[in-house]
């Protein structure tokens, strides 16, 4: 593959007349597009899959007729999951969830960032390490000791944490927080420090500065942060699994995989319909916001 | 002699003591009350855990009981143990390997197109990234269905005989490394072409002039430029994938016979479903020396980064 | 009333000085600009006038109140900044009129100001733009008028005219003149520019190391610095120092400098005798060295160089060559000047010259 390109790109800086120059541009062109379609394919099959399970009935899935392709459409699937009460509560829940901890998230890591970014204090500079670095401590090895650690609540004040969808609002900022107050610090420091003293000799407060001059001029790394928010909460899989049991108490995900799937009896076509639901307003936030989507992904390591 | 010096040091500690500018002081005081909320929740739950579950691993089953390393003792002594840690590291090495360099190539083919285009192909391209795993990994979990597996009606067409992709060990592990790698070449490859990006162009003019090829070009300008972004992506991944979770859990919950678990999974099997939690926090905790060696490396680049700045 | 007066004023980074405890006093409806190279303390003593920066020992006072302990919004200042720091999500008017919306000054008053300041400056037309439509030289403007509205006991300007190119810069300068000499607020200014030192100034403080080097009014420093910095620091191309011995003739001083030896005027003799035998540094400016022509004061001495390098501006010739090992500019005129290796006669104007104690740096 490499070879390919190296031939085909080759060309451009070898001293030759004008037209090979254009011509072999033009192959290492056809040579990028065919890769990209490729990849292309690689890429969203599975989620076209998914759209065309969701297109088919039970009996068209069992009767193993060509996979890719709906030979009676219907969207059965759909009306029966979104008038399915016990579908609409994992989406209201995740729904719920996802939106306080976006909203717990900015309230919590904009003034830090602000803080850490800004008005340095003793210990301000370990703390921004220690937040990145809490970034990287993964959920895969809390969720043990949260687990346990609720029960020592409940045992201690009586206050039920395991099985309550509202346990998640105190644990995902955990995951949200470090990298939100992170990026934040990255488009915080890029503001010049003229603006906010210009802001103090103007009359700010520190807190008017915040919010009058640092959220609306670092708006897009705040939308970027608020997407990579919702985002993980939207998606968070095993929290969810380890401390959410009931029924009415679950989110998307785990409420799809652990309801949907019922023994050997597959219901493919809804769960495809359910997890391409699932999956929908995160896609349609990236559809939308694709750019702030992005810089909010590469932000985090081209400003770490 | 004597009496002069502490005269002169006490004038100077008088000077000093005069109040200092309350203005810039409580300017501190006010930082560390807006940055207090986030300190709390990094020490209560993530510091805390994290400590906990190291007390944890030194209990026993009911957790009454401090049995030192007789957790790790027992899991050494344990066979899927070590297969586990195989698998953890097979699993994380070769994903995170065919994801850097999927993701590196596809960001070149990205690159080479009219910039009119890229938006549309790099906003195809990273769909996998955008959903939720365990929605899409539901999908590939259809498209390996052992009998309406997609794939394989494909390859009955051309005559190949159908691949047991999560029924055999072998193709359960190869097809849990092709999901993850699906899901986060797309990462890659954003991260790559915002890299490839914010190399001058004169870079590239100044190596063509000095008679660099498309090769050379790529092994002296582009690769030294993107260093730094593909060591911490790298690196943000061999974590990330280390501590998988959901893909795992979803396409295979370990099976067959336990041959899939990585550390994650299997610490979610003993510890939650199975009710062990010590020995579960013990499983986990092997997840630490990979995050240690990666916080090493980070924080070492940031301290560079500091002196440079 | 609006004089600032610093007092010993020191500011301390860890274990550096960064401003050696300086005095100044400046007073009402005065334009001081303070000047030196970068590092020489000069923005970090604004940034103490304007209460952003700590004062780490002395005093500072605004109108005979002390503000050492008063935050930035309560010393009555404005400050205008070096990028011009405006807000970009923000109109022209509203950047013009934040400070005073959070003052909570009425709406008719704010309008009124803010109308007033943009005709002072002829931004009229721009109030509901966005910084980002603007043009360097606009936007420098808003940043000024941002400054006016508030009608502040002091304006402090960050090297304001350094971000924009040449041929901008000096519209700009005057522009800054014309409104000083509008609004009449006491001004401390700050900038690297000798030349923007000496046009805009009343008074002009040459700052070096974090300590004040001479304070003056332009021409007083032009033509008497008391250092060898200042001499070196203020005009351009700098002032010419070449290595000398002091001798003395039956009475008159000569500088003999290698093979060049000039009398010196008989009116400074009393001033240097102390110094015959010993080497010193014979300063003179570029413009004082030209071709000989008929000189009023007759203290012109003739001598002739080997030019090394010639370079026309036009108006002038600049014409480099090497006394003593030292390389020494002239100006001449351009019909004068001959080609580079070629042997010019030259005169020296020493009513103009200085003589600099190498030991002390000092002008003697």
């Amino acid at each position: 593959m490499a070879a390919a390109i190296a031939e085909t790109k080759g060309g451009p800086s070898r001293p030759s007349t004008y037209g090979s120059i254009s011509r072999s541009r033009k192959r290492a062109l056809v040579w990028s597009y065919f890769f990209l379609v490729l990849f292309a394919i690689f890429f969203l099959m599975p989620p076209i899959y998914m759209f065309i399970t969701s297109l088919k009935t039970s009996q068209e899935i069992s009767a193993a007729t060509n996979p890719w392709w709906v030979f009676n459409p219907t969207l059965s699937n759909y009306v029966e999951l979104l008038t399915s009460n016990q579908y609409l509560t994992f989406f209201k829940n995740s729904a719920i969830i996802s939106i306080v901890v976006v909203t717990i998230t900015m309230l919590v890591s904009v003034p830090a960032a602000f803080a850490l970014a800004r008005m340095k204090f003793w210990g301000s500079a370990t703390l921004a390490t220690g937040v990145f670095l809490t970034y990287l401590i993964p959920e895969t090895l809390l969720f043990i000791p949260l687990f346990k650690t609720f029960a020592f609540v409940y045992e201690y004040t009586g206050i039920q944490l395991i099985n309550n969808w509202w346990v998640l609002l105190v644990i995902y900022p955990t995951l949200t927080v470090p990298f939100c107050t992170w990026i934040m610090i990255g488009y915080f420091a890029s503001i010049p420090k003229e603006l906010d003293e210009a802001a103090i000799i103007d009359g700010a407060s520190y807190f008017q500065t915040l919010t009058k001059i640092f959220i609306p001029v670092a708006l897009p790394g705040i939308i970027a942060a608020m997407i990579f928010a919702f985002t993980v909460s939207w998606a968070q899989f095993l929290y969810p699994l380890a401390f959410t049991t009931s029924t009415d108490q679950l989110v998307l995900p785990v409420g799809i995989i652990t309801t949907l799937i019922k023994g050997d009896v597959f219901n493919w076509g809804q769960i495809m319909t359910g997890a391409l639901l699932g999956a929908a307003p995160p896609l349609i936030i990236y559809a939308f916001l694709m750019d702030y989507y992005i810089a909010g992904l590469t932000a985090g390591a081209t400003k770490g | 002699m004597v009496d002069a010096a502490t005269e002169t040091v006490g004038i100077r500690a008088a000077r000093h003591a005069r109040p200092k500018p309350s203005i810039f002081k409580r300017k501190s005081t006010i930082a560390f009350l807006m940055a207090l909320p986030l300190i709390v929740i990094i020490l209560l739950l993530v510091l805390y855990p994290a400590l906990y579950s190291v007390h944890l691993a030194t209990l026993n089953k009911s957790m009454e009981r401090f049995v030192g390393f007789g957790n790790f003792e027992f899991l050494f002594k344990r066979e899927t143990f070590w297969m586990v840690v195989k698998q953890s590291c097979i699993f994380a090495v070769t994903a995170v390997l065919f994801k850097a360099l999927i993701g590196f190539f596809v960001a070149h083919f990205v690159h080479a197109i009219p910039d009119k285009g890229q938006r549309k192909w790099r906003g195809m391209l990273l769909v996998p990234w955008v959903i939720p795993p365990a929605m899409s990994t539901l999908a590939w979990f259809w498209l390996f269905d052992p009998s309406y597996s997609a794939f394989n009606w494909l390859f009955a067409l051309v005559g190949i005989d159908p691949v047991p992709w999560l029924g055999d060990p072998y193709w359960a592990r190869f097809s849990v490394i092709l999901v993850n790698v699906w899901y986060g070449a797309p990462f890659f490859m954003i991260m790559y072409l915002a890299a490839l990006k914010s190399v001058p162009e004169q870079l590239y003019e100044a190596a063509s002039i000095d008679g660099a090829n498309w090769w050379q070009r790529l092994w002296y300008v582009t690769l030294p430029m993107m260093r730094n972004i593909i060591s911490i992506t790298v690196l943000f991944s061999l974590i990330v994938t280390f501590a998988n979770f959901d893909i795992v859990r979803v396409l295979t919950a370990g099976g067959p016979i336990d041959q899939t678990h990585v550390f994650a999974t299997w610490a979610f099997k003993l510890g939650i479903e199975g009710g062990d939690i010590p020995l579960g926090a013990s499983v986990s905790l092997f997840m630490v020396p990979i995050l240690g060696v990666a916080a090493i490396f980070i924080l070492r680049d940031i301290t560079k980064r500091g002196n440079e700045a | 009333m609006a004089q600032v007066t610093l007092r010993k004023v020191v500011k301390k980074y860890d274990d550096t000085l960064a401003v050696r405890g300086i005095d100044l006093d400046i007073a009402d409806k005065e334009f001081v600009v303070l000047v030196g190279p970068s590092g020489c303390g000069k923005s970090t003593t604004l940034r103490m006038i304007a209460g952003l920066e700590e004062i780490s020992d002395g005093d500072i006072a605004i109108g005979g109140t002390v503000v050492n302990d008063v935050p930035p919004k309560d010393r009555d200042i404005a400050m205008v900044f070096q990028n011009y720091a405006l807000y970009p999500h923000m109109t022209v008017y509203e950047n013009m009129s934040f400070g005073l919306r959070l003052k909570k000054v009425a709406k008719d008053e704010i309008k009124r100001r803010v109308e007033n300041a943009a005709r002072i400056l002829d931004i009229t037309e721009l109030l509901a733009r966005k910084p980002k439509q603007l043009s360097g030289g606009q936007r420098q403007r808003v940043a000024m008028g941002r400054a006016i509205v508030r009608d502040p006991k002091v304006f402090l300007f960050d090297e304001p005219l350094s971000n924009l190119d040449a041929k901008l810069r000096v519209q700009m300068r005057t522009e800054i003149k014309k409104v000083h000499q509008k609004v009449r607020t006491t001004t401390v200014y700050v900038t690297h520019d000798q030349v923007e030192a000496m046009t805009l100034a009343d008074r002009v403080v040459v700052m070096n190391h974090g300590l004040i080097e001479q304070v003056g009014a332009p021409n007083d420093l032009y033509h008497a610095p008391k250092t060898k910095f200042v001499a070196g620091f203020i005009g351009s191309p700098a002032m010419n120092f070449i290595p000398c011995r002091l001798e003395e003739n039956s009475g008159a001083l000569t500088a003999r400098m290698g093979e060049v030896s000039l009398p010196l005027p008989a009116s400074r003799t009393e001033r240097y005798k102390a110094h015959v035998g010993r080497d010193m540094l014979f300063g003179l400016r570029p413009e004082h060295m030209t071709e000989r022509r008929p000189y009023a004061n007759g203290q012109a001495q003739d001598f002739a160089v080997t030019v090394d390098v010639v370079e026309p501006m036009g108006m002038e010739t600049l014409l480099y060559f090497r006394i003593n090992g030292e390389e020494v500019s002239a100006r001449v005129e351009p019909t004068s000047a001959v080609a580079a290796g070629e042997v010019m006669p030259l005169a020296a104007d020493l009513a103009h010259m200085h003589l600099i104690d190498p030991k002390t740096d000092k002008v003697v």
